[in-house]
């Protein structure tokens, strides 16, 4: 190899360019595509959630809002919906009141470890249940039996009595560990979960509007 | 005990310095697997040091220990060839020596505060100080930035040696592609309340880390290891490495886009991360090809004489070889078409790539590298390997390769049955999770971490008496 080279494909000066010029394309793809991505996933504003706008992610006042999973016949897979107001923990939260419950959950998501023991978007460890749509789950609706084993009206008071107390509500021999989360960081926790519930995830996870259908009309999701 | 990894016959402080990371290394290899232990038991006795050692904490310093363990072995394996390849003394050896200490001295700051203080309250400080929360990534802010200061400055030892010395086609690489591994880390380092936001840059660490430049690292010191243990010839060693590069790279980069099907971002990822991560295991078929071919070709040419010059170390390269294409190629294939992973998405096939993945990919040729240090430390000329050697290599294989399985097995429990028949709720999930299957899966995934655990005994003891003895044979 050190003569002339007989063939191209033995020569390293080729192989070396055409490496450079591949890793090239290949990132400039990737920034080219991260930019669109980033104007896609970035926060939509309160005025998008007055006027039906919707985002991939929403605002932080979508908090005010009902939230909802659905099987989208066009996409062929669950879309959130955002549907009607409701109030959350008792008041409607205005944009600032919002974005700081917001950002003090996710602040506490994160001091707490979370990820380590659940997957928030399908993302972390696997000792406890996806948190993505956790919202939603029918276990913390009205007649869900986590609701009722807090003794609370309303979703997010069950939540966040839950988050205070993990293990004076065990479900299984497998519990969640005393963290020491305060009543204010649990809110926090809930805004942050219902938020996350209203990303738009592409139909993940799946199946999941089935088991929330099946409670409604009163059947039983597993046991 | 771990001074016996001696140095006495290295003369480089470059490769001194690179046996310090490889003694952290070993040291937090054995952390890693402690941890590893105690999580899986937490599986099946869920009562396991309950609030006072979670799992949640075991579990984050068992990923910890695992990617600072291969950072240190991957300082230390380029701080053993850079003298090698460049012909030149390291430009500034004192404060390389310092980074050790300084980066070393963090890391136990660090642990520390992760094993006894665990968790703070839901404010900056915390990310600041105790940990960041972001998995892989939970190295609070401070510990980040040292982190960049302590990268900065191995960087500069290593590129300023290369500019001052000889430019061989393995160092090219080496800089460029080191570069672009430091460089990402900076991409994880910043804090914000979109959570897809996050986890979007999140990837490009762990991905572009895993799945691109850390397997072009591995294919450098793959070339470098054929060159010094069976005399590879340096043009087909280089020429190769180059392909690998337009490989990995060519596949890997846009492969990034499988981790982008479902945190929110927009549906063309479907199609991209699908296209290029299938195509993710090319490279790895090659790399298994050319290390068996240039091992079949050298034995060839010396004829009746062995051509390997280390036998743990070649045997750990082989194992790296057909690893990293089983672990990250095929069990990485298994589940990364969107269609599969909307079901298989943060599941215990997840674990079960995970585990076989970093073992074949990066652990093994890592081991490697700290065998080839020793031989050069002891100065002899032929290392074969020892009892201790293969029941190292045997036990380690067999326990992750057995672990893998078992994770894969309850993989597919969890999917078939949280998944796709239950609907991944709350009791969905704790549903699959308390089937016999499910569990039984878990016992031997246990069973087989604690003969990985044997196995490391092995490599431990073998790493430390290895040199001494092949010194002796010699003489």
């Amino acid at each position: 190899m050190a003569n002339e080279n007989l063939s191209v494909w033995t020569s390293i000066p080729f192989w070396r360019r055409s490496a450079a010029w591949v890793t090239g394309f290949a990132s400039i793809l990737l920034i080219w595509l991260t930019f669109d991505t980033m104007r896609q996933i970035s926060m939509g504003t309160d005025n998008d959630l007055k006027n039906g706008v919707t985002k991939r992610v929403p605002a932080p006042t979508v908090i005010n809002y009902h939230i909802d999973y659905k099987m989208s016949q066009k996409r062929g897979h669950e879309v959130p919906v955002i549907g009607k107001k409701e109030p959350f923990f008792g008041k409607e939260w205005s944009p600032k009141e919002a974005k700081e419950l917001l950002h003090l959950g996710k602040l506490t998501s994160q001091a707490k470890n979370c990820m380590n023991c659940h997957t928030l978007l399908g993302n972390g460890a696997y000792y406890a249940p996806d948190l993505t749509k956790a919202w939603l789950d029918p276990a913390w609706q009205k007649g869900g039996a986590m609701q009722a084993m807090t003794g609370k009206n309303t979703t997010e008071e069950a939540m966040a009595e839950f988050l205070q107390h993990p293990s004076k509500y065990p479900t299984h021999a497998r519990m969640m560990p005393n963290l020491g989360i305060t009543e204010k960081e649990a809110k926090g926790l809930v805004a942050f979960l219902k938020h996350m519930s209203s990303i738009d995830t592409n139909g993940f996870p799946r199946n999941f509007s089935k088991t929330v259908d099946q409670f409604k009309a009163g059947g039983t999701n597993a046991h | 005990m771990l001074t016996s990894i001696k140095t006495n016959s290295l003369t480089n402080e470059g490769q001194k310095l690179g046996m310090m990371y490889f003694r952290v290394a070993i040291v937090l290899f054995g952390a890693q697997l402690l941890m590893g232990l105690i999580a899986a038991i937490q599986f099946i006795v869920p009562g396991f040091l309950f609030e006072v050692f979670d799992f949640s904490v075991a579990r984050m310093v068992h990923i910890n220990a695992l990617v600072v363990w291969m950072l240190y072995a991957m300082i230390g394996s380029v701080y053993l060839m850079l003298t090698d390849e460049t012909e030149h003394n390291i430009v500034a050896i004192g404060l390389g020596k310092l980074a050790f200490w300084v980066l070393t001295a963090a890391v136990a700051i660090v642990v520390l505060v992760y094993i006894f203080i665990q968790v703070g309250s839901g404010s900056e400080s915390t990310i600041w100080f105790i940990n960041e929360g972001r998995e892989y990534l939970e190295a609070p802010r401070w510990a980040d930035i040292g982190i960049v200061v302590v990268v900065l400055i191995f960087y500069w030892n290593v590129f300023a040696t290369y500019m001052k010395g000889k430019k061989t086609g393995i160092m090219t690489v080496m800089v460029a592609n080191l570069m672009a591994l430091a460089g990402l880390y900076l991409a994880g380092m910043f804090f914000t309340d979109n959570i897809s936001m996050d986890q979007y840059w999140w990837w490009w660490v762990i991905h572009l880390w895993v799945e691109a430049t850390w397997e072009v690292f591995v294919g450098t010191l793959a070339a470098y290891a054929l060159i010094k243990i069976i005399d590879a010839k340096r043009e087909i060693v280089e020429m190769w490495l180059w392909i690998e590069v337009l490989m990995l790279f060519g596949s890997g980069i846009l492969g990034l886009g499988h981790h982008y099907f479902w945190i929110g971002t927009p549906e063309y990822w479907w199609e991209i991360g699908a296209l290029f991560s299938a195509l993710e295991p090319v490279p790895l078929i090659a790399m298994f090809v050319h290390v068996l071919y240039d091992w079949g070709k050298e034995q060839g040419i010396n004829g009746t004489k062995p051509a390997i010059k280390n036998g743990p170390a070649m045997a750990w390269l082989v194992t790296n070889a057909f690893g990293n294409f089983l672990g990250a190629g095929i069990w990485g294939f298994f589940h990364t078409l969107p269609q599969v992973n909307i079901y298989t998405h943060g599941s215990q096939f997840t674990a079960a790539h995970g585990h076989l993945a970093f073992f074949g990919a990066y652990a093994t040729i890592l081991i490697g590298m700290m065998y080839y240090g020793i031989q050069r430390s002891y100065g002899v000329e032929r290392m074969k390997a020892t009892f201790k050697s293969k029941m190292a290599i045997f036990l380690i294989t067999f326990g992750v390769l057995g672990m893998a399985v078992a994770l894969t097995i309850a993989g597919y429990e969890q999917v078939l049955v949280e998944r796709a028949e239950l609907g991944a709720t709350w009791n969905a999930f704790f549903t699959a999770q308390n089937l016999p299957w499910y569990i039984q899966a878990q016992i031997w995934r246990t069973i087989m971490g604690v003969v990985t655990f044997v196995g490391f005994i092995y490599l431990v003891w073998d790493l430390v008496t290895i040199g001494k003895e092949a010194q002796k044979e010699e003489a």
